[in-house]
């Protein structure tokens, strides 16, 4: 891999990117996650979190098993605003 | 970690990471933050990220206006990002009380030298076009107001501190406080007891577990609040667009997502901080109603975060009468990140210096106990 390789798709984050994360001490998942943006995307890191897992182990020695993962949000697969919303309840919108 | 220190500040969330490094900047840098998991993991990752100046009573307005003129300049200051932009925030109002009261905090807030204007529905629709008028009876826009985001503003503070000096503890939990005296003599974490003559409470949604743990009840609850993300879109509005009636707010980040977010308020207070569909489906109905075109946008992610609440929703700064150096700054009910850079501030003066640039003695501990309180009533 060259350090301009693509890590995370969604966010379009690189593995230099994730390193100099690392060596700046953000040593976890979650917290290269709120830094950088990987995880945050439209596959909530289900691709890129093995291998920043892996990137993680490589700079600070603490294995991939080792490591907490970050929190899979709901909803699984990305939703329209108006399929959660529902169609309008009859009778309109209640209101003021 | 050090086993001395002269300040220990707990929490490292937005606000105990400003603190840190204003101390640090006023010369104070033997300081240890502890935070029990990663910065900003509390309810400063979990916010919306919107920096608002129009509040109902002068001293929120007051501490919101100088901590806007600090977020202006922290980006160079802590020489990091922080995605800060002024995009103004548009209150709805919906109700004939609603419109009385943003009367009132307009010229409140005017008199105090804010730029804050009071707007027909067709001009807060000048503001947002994409926005649906419909039942709208008036609105306020400050053009000042803004969002930044508070990772970034987070960790530009714990690095700015670093780098001065201060020891940053993550993944330590504070499990006691000793006091002898009258007086904090030391802080015991999971990784070993730091003497010290400081300890600042800055734990967010834990204050009040912080501070019994000094022999202190302090009037702090926390109540889940939760948000939804979208995909990225193209810039669709500028500001936050916030409706108490509804008791909600969306903005749109710089990077193309948009966030919106509520509470239950007739959920009890606690500490559970997992996300659910009702929510989701509530705040979707609403939003697709305000702004119809988010229809077909995606909704990517939800999560929930907690609003440490006092009784007047407005932060408890400052020290505290018959325990000598115990400081807190807790209790910002849903605020705690756009005030943060003066809350930090007005912390550290108080420590270094033994006074503050801004008064803080109406929000001290003690008002609660002479019942001399004023609730903040802007609060989503």
């Amino acid at each position: 891999m060259t350090s301009a390789t693509i890590i995370c798709r969604c966010e379009d984050v690189t593995e230099d990117e994730v390193r100099a994360a690392i060596q700046e001490g953000l040593t976890s998942l979650d917290e290269i996650k709120r830094i950088l943006r990987c995880g945050m995307g439209h596959c909530q890191g289900r691709t890129c979190g093995r291998l920043i897992a892996q990137l993680i182990a490589q700079e600070t020695g603490v294995p991939v098993k080792a490591q907490t993962w970050t929190t899979f949000r709901p909803p699984t697969r990305p939703i329209p605003m108006g399929v959660l919303a529902g169609p309008a309840p009859e009778g309109g919108e209640p209101h003021a | 970690m050090r086993d001395t220190a002269e300040v220990v500040v707990i929490g490292g969330g937005v606000v105990g990471c400003a603190v840190a490094y204003n101390l640090a900047k006023l010369g104070l840098t033997d300081v240890v933050l502890v935070e029990k998991g990663y910065l900003a993991s509390g309810s400063t990752g979990r916010c919306g990220g919107g920096i608002r100046q129009q509040w109902s009573t002068p001293q929120n307005t007051v501490m919101a206006m100088a901590s806007v003129r600090l977020f202006a300049g922290l980006e160079q200051e802590l020489g990091y990002p922080t995605e800060y932009i002024q995009g103004g925030y548009l209150i709805l109002a919906y109700t004939e009380d609603e419109v009385a009261q943003y009367r009132k905090n307009v010229a409140m807030q005017q008199g105090l030298g804010l730029d804050v204007r009071f707007l027909s529905p067709a001009e807060a629709r000048d503001v947002v076009p994409c926005l649906n008028i419909e039942s709208v009876l008036a609105a306020t826009y400050c053009p000042t107001d803004g969002k930044a985001n508070p990772f970034l503003v987070t960790q530009g503070y714990a690095l700015a501190a670093q780098r001065l000096g201060v020891e940053v503890c993550r993944r330590t939990t504070v499990t006691g406080i000793e006091v002898t005296d009258g007086r904090v003599q030391a802080v015991i974490t999971d990784k070993g007891r730091i003497a010290t003559h400081w300890v600042v409470n800055a734990a967010g949604g834990y204050a009040a577990a912080i501070a019994a743990l000094a022999g202190l009840d302090i009037p702090v609850v926390p109540y889940r609040h939760e948000i939804l993300v979208t995909e990225p879109i193209e810039p669709l509005f500028d500001p936050l667009i916030i409706s108490f009636y509804y008791g909600t707010y969306i903005v749109q980040t710089p990077h193309g997502s948009i966030l919106m977010g509520q509470g239950d308020p007739d959920e009890p207070p606690g500490y559970n901080m997992r996300s659910g569909l009702p929510f989701a489906r509530s705040i979707t109905r609403k939003m697709v109603r305000l702004i119809p075109c988010l229809k077909e946008v995606k909704v990517v992610r939800q999560w929930a975060g907690l609003y440490a609440m006092t009784p007047d929703a407005q932060p408890i700064l400052g020290p505290v009468e018959g325990l000598a150096g115990y400081v807190q700054a807790v209790g910002f009910s849903g605020h705690g990140f756009m005030v943060a850079p003066i809350t930090g501030q007005l912390i550290a003066e108080h420590i270094v210096r033994g006074e503050t640039s801004l008064p803080i003695a109406e929000l001290s501990l003690s008002r609660f106990a002479t019942g001399e309180i004023r609730r903040e009533a802007s609060v989503v």
